[in-house]
């Protein structure tokens, strides 16, 4: 490894480290401290990173194609089908209203047609990675305008594709020879247009069907080796395999991966997946939000800033008005089209890819594409702070009535999440079913996960010890944790990771004996379980009915000594603390055992159920015709 | 100043209307407790010495429950049977609940038309609650005739945040002991006995 490599790492972990928490701390978010921290190491501050920052961005691109990926499988077929109207609709509308408007602009600035109307259609688009980023980070994603800024760009997504398509058409300059990575050609560039739809709709078929049935055996495959590192690498190699085969096909690899997400949204190891790309996933589009930063040209923008910051404003007012009247049309709340519209007014990264092939196939020169290139910076950099805006100056004026009607409708987290699913977890996860409370359930037995799921069950692979399985769970917003795990230890650990980073959740564990329930009550779980507790009792109960107990006396019984037993375990807590010497833990056993037989003794001369009992009656009775006898005999 | 304990029972809140609402008015105050017995001990596990406790630290009983087959729900009656224990409520060793009131707070679906001799149910609430009233009688306690809410099924919304708030009054009322128990057996019910101190209040 090259030390110019490493160097550079080391700047941009250092950039990232510092701006990031700082940006946090004064409400900024993360996105405006990774394109400041960008800004401060690119050539016009410090310098320290010049022009490979062009080079680092194609590479960090790769960020928004594990982004879609996940975006993908958060989303399940079934949510994207109800979203089919504002994706096409909204989305469709906002394109072409947009495209059109600013294609007028472009002729009145003088373009001709053609360069006028790739200069609209690439400015239509907005920016995923972005406004993804902070709507997540705002917690707005769920919301009616977080989902209708997510179907338009979805939508702008997938128009990406005919616009590659059609930009050679346009072309009024020769085109110039292939220079950029991403005009490298592509196998099916030779063919014939008809070979080409095929193999297109090829891909996406071959990615559907190998979700479906090549890709969810395998990681089955994979989980049973239980070697963690070695799913991350498959979850890897899915994304990276999948981009590929769409840049092959000269589709956009987001769209690919954001395909192979939905159809892994089903799959019971979508959680596990999710995790393991998610760093990923934060790294490079961190270096991705940097390198958008770095490549601010502040030369050109200090040449002629009064052309720039125009172009700014006007391309960002348009798209603005464009996205309020259609949220509007699409009757949204006016809150929440407020959102929508601040959300995606900037120009998106795709920006960079379409000019950059513009220039190649020659539909706009550089003298255009330019000063474009810094008014995408410019307006990606400003969404932050106009979503800050937004949610600090405009929409507490504006009330959250919206919010408060319709509260997360598609939001389908479950009040419990259940982890372990064998007999015990099962059997908890089935009462609550029936009672019609949503689980979500983690196993790590993927042939058990397998089966429940052909059972219809949504159980989900994974190491619940992981937190951040458990937080993509949904462990954040859950209410109780059920843990039914089979070893104490698991228990123990889940307990602790569960109090560090979930303190809100209330925890409900399964035992196995007292000695590992006392641990867990010393760990801070109030609701303990000790799993043959409830058993043996009721087989103690049945056996004193054989042996001639009336059904109710044995019940009784065994809820007394139920009661009792607790006070003896929490008195045994006591003693155990209190133990001085070391005793070997059988040792510890046996003296526990003795000290429970002792209190069982002591507690039998007791009476209980005097309420039913006539005897202090009976005796009353006798001592008062007694001294009634002797009264008559006197 | 009495400490007022309300006992209450009912096996199926979730379905209920009257008492779901009524209980969400419950004062805040340090002289009242009040006490779920069905959240308690939902298996009928009657906690005997906790029950025992609870009544000697309090004057008055409110026993607030829907009036079921002319009588209260099941688990009041397995709380009588073990709490009040011979020796400790009654006999001639019992003196643990010399001088307490109890009141009998009830929700009931028919009119008050409905609980006369001549009514549909031939008897009156206050007959009807006769083993209640001699069980109290003979643990050496006051009876008070009972506080009824007559037709909860037919109540309206308004009507029944109107119930709600008499409800509350009641309760602040004996808290502040500005009933007098001891002349309240003139009355009927002890609605009566609550719209006496009203009008007062007014005048």
């Amino acid at each position: 490894m090259s030390q110019e490599f490493l160097l550079q790492a080391f700047v941009y972990l250092v950039a990232a480290v510092l701006a990031v928490p700082i940006a946090k701390r004064f409400g900024l978010g993360s996105v405006l401290g990774y394109l400041i921290a960008g800004v401060v190491i690119g050539p016009f501050v410090l310098g320290l990173i010049g022009s490979e920052g062009e080079d680092v961005l194609h590479v960090a691109e790769f960020g928004v194609v594990l982004m879609l990926f996940v975006v993908g499988l958060e989303l399940e077929p079934a949510l994207l089908w109800r979203l089919r109207t504002s994706i096409v609709g909204l989305g469709g509308l906002q394109v072409l209203a947009t495209s059109a408007l600013l294609m007028a602009g472009g002729l009145a600035f003088g373009l001709p047609w053609q360069a006028a109307l790739a200069v609209g259609l690439t400015l239509s688009l907005s920016s995923t990675a972005i406004v993804l980023q902070v709507l997540n980070e705002k917690g707005l994603m769920k919301t009616a305008g977080g989902q209708g800024a997510f179907s338009v760009l979805l939508f702008q997504d997938i128009a990406v594709i005919p616009m590659l398509a059609i930009f050679p058409l346009l072309a009024v300059a020769p085109a110039s020879a292939a220079t950029d990575d991403h005009a490298a050609t592509t196998l099916v560039a030779s063919l014939p247009a008809w070979a080409q739809t095929l193999a297109v709709l090829g891909a996406v078929a071959a990615i559907v069907l190998a979700g479906r049935f090549l890709v969810r055996p395998a990681l089955g495959v994979i989980a049973r080796t239980r070697l963690h590192e070695l799913f991350t690498a498959t979850a890897l190699l899915i994304v990276i395999g999948i981009a590929l085969l769409m840049s092959q096909v000269g589709l956009s690899p987001a769209l690919g991966t954001f395909l192979a997400g939905v159809v892994l949204a089903n799959s019971e190891y979508r959680h596990e997946l999710e995790s393991d790309i998610d760093p990923f996933k934060g790294l490079l589009l961190g270096l991705f939000f940097l390198s958008v930063g770095a490549s601010v040209d502040f030369g050109l923008i200090f040449a002629q800033p009064l052309l720039i910051g125009g172009l700014v404003l006007a391309i960002m007012a348009v798209k603005f008005v464009v996205l309020l009247l259609l949220a509007r049309v699409f009757r949204f709340g006016f809150d929440q089209s407020m959102l929508l519209a601040f959300a995606l007014p900037q120009v998106g990264e795709f920006a960079f890819v379409l000019f950059s092939f513009a220039n190649q196939e020659g539909v706009l020169g550089p003298e255009i594409t330019s000063p474009l290139v810094a008014v995408v910076a410019l307006s990606m950099a400003l969404t932050p702070l106009l979503l800050q805006l937004n949610e600090r100056v405009i929409q507490p004026r504006l009330g959250t009535t919206e919010a408060a009607r319709t509260p997360d409708q598609i939001d389908e987290q479950a009040p419990v999440l259940i982890v372990g699913f064998g007999g015990f977890g099962s059997t908890v996860g089935r009462l609550l079913k029936a009672n019609n409370v949503a689980t979500v359930v983690l196993d790590n037995d993927s042939d058990r996960v397998d089966l429940l799921r052909r059972l219809g069950l949504r159980v989900y692979y994974g190491d619940a010890t992981r937190h951040d399985l458990l937080a993509v769970a949904g462990a954040a917003k859950a209410r109780l944790l059920v843990i039914a795990l089979d070893s104490p230890e698991h228990t123990l650990e889940l307990v602790q990771i569960a109090r560090k980073h979930f303190p809100e959740l209330v925890v409900l564990a399964r035992a196995f004996d007292w000695d590992d329930a006392h641990d867990l009550q010393e760990a801070g779980v109030q609701y303990v379980y000790r799993q043959s507790l409830d058993t043996s009792l009721r087989l103690g109960t049945d056996a004193l009915r054989l042996l001639g107990f009336r059904g109710y006396q044995a019940t009784r019984a065994a809820q007394t000594f139920l009661r009792h037993e607790e006070e003896s375990l929490r008195e045994l807590a006591k003693q155990r603390s209190d133990r001085t010497v070391y005793l070997s833990a059988a040792r510890e056993r046996i003296e526990d055992l003795e000290h429970l037989l002792r209190a069982d003794l002591e507690d039998s001369n007791e009476m209980r159920d005097l309420g039913w009992d006539a005897e202090s009656l009976r005796e009353e009775v006798r001592r008062s015709q007694l001294a009634n006898n002797r009264a008559v005999a006197d | 100043m009495p400490r007022v304990l309300i006992l209450f029972a009912h096996p199926a809140l979730e379905k209920s209307r009257a008492h779901a609402r009524f209980i969400q008015h419950v004062p805040p105050r340090d002289d009242l407790t009040f006490h779920d017995l069905y959240e308690a001990y939902p298996t009928f596990d009657i906690d005997v010495r906790r029950e025992q406790h609870l009544l000697i630290d309090h004057e008055i009983v409110v026993l607030q429950c829907p009036f079921f087959w002319y009588s209260t729900p099941a688990l009041v009656k397995q709380w009588e049977d073990l709490v009040l224990e011979h020796g400790w409520a009654y006999g001639s060793q019992g003196k643990a609940l010399v001088g307490k009131s109890l009141l009998c707070l009830l929700t009931a679906g028919g009119g008050a038309a409905a609980y006369t001799h001549e009514g549909y149910n031939r008897f009156t609430i206050r007959e009807l609650l006769a083993p209640l009233e001699q069980t109290t009688r003979l643990c050496n306690m006051r009876f008070l005739p009972p506080y009824v809410v007559h037709g909860t099924h037919r109540l309206n919304e308004v009507e029944l945040d109107t119930e709600a708030q008499r409800y509350r009054l009641l309760l602040d009322a004996l808290c502040d002991g500005r009933i007098d128990l001891s002349g309240a057996d003139q009355y009927a019910t002890f609605n009566a006995a609550l719209d006496t101190l009203a009008q007062e209040v007014l005048r």
